[in-house]
């Protein structure tokens, strides 16, 4: 174009001059409903699904009718009775030594992972991680095929499995892949220049990883320790299916509700399981602010070398831990296909004949509706509220709302479900006929499974460059059209990382479902739970291991769908460390 | 230079604090229309939330901004008519080069954003780009097609946010040329945050000095380097030569044991500084001169197109001072010892 034509006047591409106000207002109008709209209805949600329903369970302990056992008077008789000092001291011997032995494992593990050369990684992780498709009952049913009067590898234990080692034992399985996934993210990057700089000065490869290594994971080893005993402490699957006589509290509160409709007990039990984890959660935050941050933007990444003896040894370990967990899945799926164990041990699917059992598949299939609509509702709605918080102008709403998120994350699924049913069942609750619904079951999981999934989308949207929403605004595109045509085509991988993660939550969880089903709505792993304690102990397996197949298929199916789409998109995205 | 679309701008009396850090300390700025205004000053000095601000990215906390003859200071950003290119580009990496540069082009006709892209893509040099990706660019191309992108919806306002700090130096002085060029044919008014003192002389019309949230001088870039407002100013662009002084019983000046004539004379009694530019500086001058001090050569250091001498005043011992020359007018040194001359033109007062 020759230099008298200005580009406003362009002769080729007449612009509509008037369009642009036309936009602006109509921009500007889109917007305030987007984020004002959605900023607000995000704490309507968090209000209703996680302020309430604790305030509720708070509000029953403390003041609630003491014919139901809650109120002060029944606090201090509870706390002072001997049987509390023993369900008590149960629950922390249990949750303790779990700790203490998943822990040191876990970290071996992520160390094996991240820090060695051992062939085959992705193999052992993906090993790992079984636990995490299965209900916590899963592991508690395969050791009894082993462990039990009846069990394959009975002679090996001088004792018998039910009572503390075999809770210990299903809760280390349960809860080993949490521990791995805090370790792994915090063995991840290593800044590879301080290594060169302890070995240039002569330190010992013990003495730089006492100095780098541990120094930079260790606030990971302390929230992995919480992590674990949290999920030991507010746990019942394990303790209810291997339990015996070893009774430990967080059982007493399901007993207390389900059992002897004694509200009040329940929820001041529910308070007690609250304060570990409250207290690990602002410890471990505590933590976190006060490290600095390692990875610099001028840090290289630490990529680790050969080393034949220590590559070995880390192999051995990663290998055996893989051995004992194919075990025990192996040893439940195939438990699930035995005819009548022990007597009988040809195969059939007989145990899956679920149809003649009240609830059976009617479980199944709500299972799938549940998890199904929690992973496509809450990772909507947790996407667009982590985009709403963090890429928007930052007031008190937004603080509010971030301050939210964070605390589900601080409170057991136990204590959730108390709560939802303190909160929920009240006949004057304008909203109590959702109650036993899968509707209100999803509000539970999304809630449940919140912050999780929000630190996800978080930790994507802030790879993001901060300008791109400034660049949409300049160029007068309303933010949510950007939303959707810029931020989540990016951030999709995230996604379906979110949508995966509370797919499978939801299809595994029991601990606050529990307390919300009805007959209509109940689930998969709450039947498991029903039909080991009506002594259907292959139909529970059958069940489980339904589950397993089930968060397996989904995972595998998303990772497909993830990768195909990092595939498709390869001509724009360029590779980023860590994903 | 500016057509009849360009308008001009007037910022009035901007604050903007954050907590008990002033970033913005009543700055008023008056931008003529088709002008290149250039922001310049250390990192922290406010010249990036002043952008963001006229931008409406940020809201000021008093102060008005009228951008033609439109009261833009309450306004959203998408109601201001502005283009802006960051730093970072902030190119959308998922989408073309093309959907790029028509993704403000909404709400026209499929043929019109056609029309209008290649037409911005030609105008930046870069047609045929259509279907790329931003990844597959080198970072003067993302550069121009952020530029493109800002410039399609033809607004009457050019924000550019240190756009060529993300480029490497040979890159840099070229397209800050080609940047000029292209601002000055299309006459849009035009406001450029840097911290790169190169740049801002290469562009600008006027360049507005910016420290702590003040401006200490807007004016051509001839004058702030010739006749710089305070010391600040003179200190951050270009380098110089510092001298503390007493008011001498005949109206000059007295550093140490010097007698150091001025162009003027000063009033009453006053102390301050001197200040001279390495340049101004005549070392070993053929015939007698004002101020012909005897000194002591440090150090000699060739820069190419100039020598940079790092003296002492034999009368001043413990102060370092520069001079420069061109190579070509490099007199004969023999040893260490030389003669300087301050001409009294070239020295400015700052008391």
């Amino acid at each position: 174009m020759d230099a008298e034509t200005p580009v406003s006047a362009g002769s080729q591409a007449r612009l509509n001059p008037q369009l642009k106000d036309t936009l602006a207002s109509n921009g500007v109008i889109a917007d305030r409903l987007f984020i004002k709209g959605g900023q607000w209805l995000l704490l309507a949600l968090l209000l209703l699904t996680v302020v309430f329903p604790l305030a509720a369970m708070l509000w029953r302990g403390i003041a609630g009718d003491a014919s139901q056992g809650g109120g002060m008077q029944a606090a201090i008789t509870l706390v002072s009775s001997a049987n509390f000092r023993w369900l008590l001291g149960n629950s922390l011997k249990v949750s303790l030594t779990v700790a203490l032995i998943v822990v040191p494992l876990a970290y071996a593990f992520a160390y094996a992972l991240q820090r060695t050369c051992i062939r085959a990684k992705p193999l052992w992780r993906g090993i790992s991680l079984l636990p995490l498709l299965a209900p916590s009952m899963l592991p508690g049913i395969a050791l009894i095929y082993l462990f039990g009067n009846q069990g394959v590898l009975r002679g090996l234990l001088s004792d018998n499995i039910y009572g503390f080692w075999g809770i210990v034992i299903g809760q280390a399985i349960y809860t080993f892949p949490h521990a791995l996934m805090v370790l792994l993210s915090a063995l991840a990057l290593a800044d590879a220049r301080l290594f060169d700089a302890a070995s240039s000065m002569g330190a010992s490869p013990w003495r730089a990883f006492r100095s780098i290594t541990w120094s930079g994971s260790r606030q990971g080893v302390f929230a992995a320790l919480c992590l674990v005993f949290t999920l030991c402490i507010t746990d019942f699957g394990v303790p209810v299916v291997v339990g015996g006589d070893y009774q430990v509290l967080a059982l007493e509160a399901y007993k207390a509700v389900v059992g002897q409709q004694q509200f009040g007990r329940g929820a001041l039990i529910g308070m007690v399981l609250l304060l570990p984890a409250l207290l690990s959660f602002a410890v471990d935050l505590w933590l976190r602010r006060r490290q600095r941050d390692a990875m610099g933007g001028r840090a290289q990444v630490y990529h680790p070398r050969p080393s034949r003896g220590r590559d070995l040894a880390f192999l051995c370990t990663t290998a055996l831990i893989c051995l004992a967990l194919l075990g025990v899945f192996g040893m439940a799926i195939y438990s699930s296909l035995v005819k009548f164990w022990p007597y009988n041990l040809s195969l059939s699917l007989d145990h899956y004949a679920f149809s003649e059992l009240p609830g059976g598949w009617l479980a199944y299939r709500n299972s799938l509706v549940l998890a199904g609509c929690s992973a496509l509702f809450g990772s909507l709605v947790i996407f667009t509220g982590a985009y709403l918080i963090e890429k928007t102008r930052q007031t008190a709403l937004t603080q509010l709302l971030r301050l939210l998120s964070f605390v589900p994350m601080a409170v057991p699924g136990l204590v959730f479900g108390l709560g939802y049913v303190f909160f929920f069942n009240q006949p004057n609750n304008p909203l109590s006929g959702l109650y036993g619904t899968l509707t209100l079951l999803v509000l539970c999981t999304i809630a449940h499974f919140f912050t999780t999934a929000q630190m996800t989308a978080a930790a994507a949207l802030r790879q993001l460059d901060g300008e791109y929403e400034a660049a949409a605004l300049s160029l007068k595109v309303p933010l949510v059209r950007h939303f959707f045509r810029v931020t989540l085509p990016i951030c999709l991988p995230a996604l379906l990382d979110i949508i995966r993660y509370l797919f499978v939550s939801a299809m595994t969880t029991v601990s606050a479902a529990i307390f919300l089903y009805s007959p209509d709505s109940v689930l998969a792993a709450v039947a498991v739970l029903n039909m080991d304690d009506a002594g259907n102990v292959g139909g529970a397996a059958a069940m489980s291991t339904l589950i397993l197949l089930t968060s397996a298929g989904v995972s595998l199916l998303l990772a497909g769908v993830s990768r195909g789409l990092l595939r498709r998109s390869q001509a724009w995205r360029q590779p980023t460390p860590g994903l | 230079m500016a057509t009849p679309h360009a308008v001009s701008m007037k910022v009035r009396n901007i604050h903007k604090g954050f907590g008990a850090f002033k970033a913005l300390d009543g700055i008023s700025l008056d931008i003529a229309a088709g002008e290149l205004v250039c922001l310049l000053g250390p990192s922290g000095c406010g010249k990036t939330t002043l952008l963001r601000c006229i931008a409406g990215l940020e809201k000021q906390d008093n102060g008005t901004i009228v951008i033609g003859s439109r009261d833009v200071s309450d306004l959203p950003p998408q109601a201001r008519d502005y283009g802006i290119v960051f730093q970072s580009y902030a190119l959308f990496p998922n989408l073309s080069v093309e959907q790029n540069i028509g993704y403000g082009l909404n709400g026209n006709s499929r043929a019109t954003i056609k029309a209008r892209v290649t037409q911005m893509l030609e105008l930046v040099g870069l047609a045929g780009s259509e279907k790329k990706y931003p990844g597959q660019l080198s970072g003067g191309q993302q550069q121009r097609v952020a530029l493109a992108r800002a410039l399609a919806p033809a607004p009457s306002l050019l924000l550019l946010d240190e756009p060529m700090s993300a480029l490497d130096a040979r890159v840099r002085e070229h397209l800050c040329g080609e940047l000029r060029e292209l601002q000055k044919r299309l006459g849009i008014t035009t406001l450029m945050v840097t911290h790169n003192q190169d740049e801002a002389m290469l562009m600008a019309d006027r360049i507005a000095v910016i420290n702590q949230g003040r401006v200490e001088q807007y004016a051509s870039a001839h004058d702030i380097y010739r006749s710089p407002a305070t010391p600040f100013v003179a200190e951050f662009v270009g380098q110089g030569n510092w001298l503390p002084f007493e008011r001498s019983l005949d109206g000059h000046a007295q550093v140490g044991g010097l007698h150091v004539r001025l162009p003027v004379r000063l009033p009453g009694e006053s102390r301050g500084r001197l200040f001279c530019r390495p340049e101004s500086v005549v070392v070993n001058p053929p015939v007698h001169e004002d101020n012909l001090f005897s000194a002591h050569l440090h150090e000699l250091t060739f820069l190419g197109n100039r020598c940079r001498l790092r003296f002492e005043l034999d009368a001043l011992p413990g102060h370092s001072l520069l001079a420069e020359v061109e190579p070509d007018a490099m007199p004969r040194l023999t040893g260490a010892d030389m003669w300087v001359a301050l001409p009294p033109r070239s020295l400015q007062v700052f008391v």
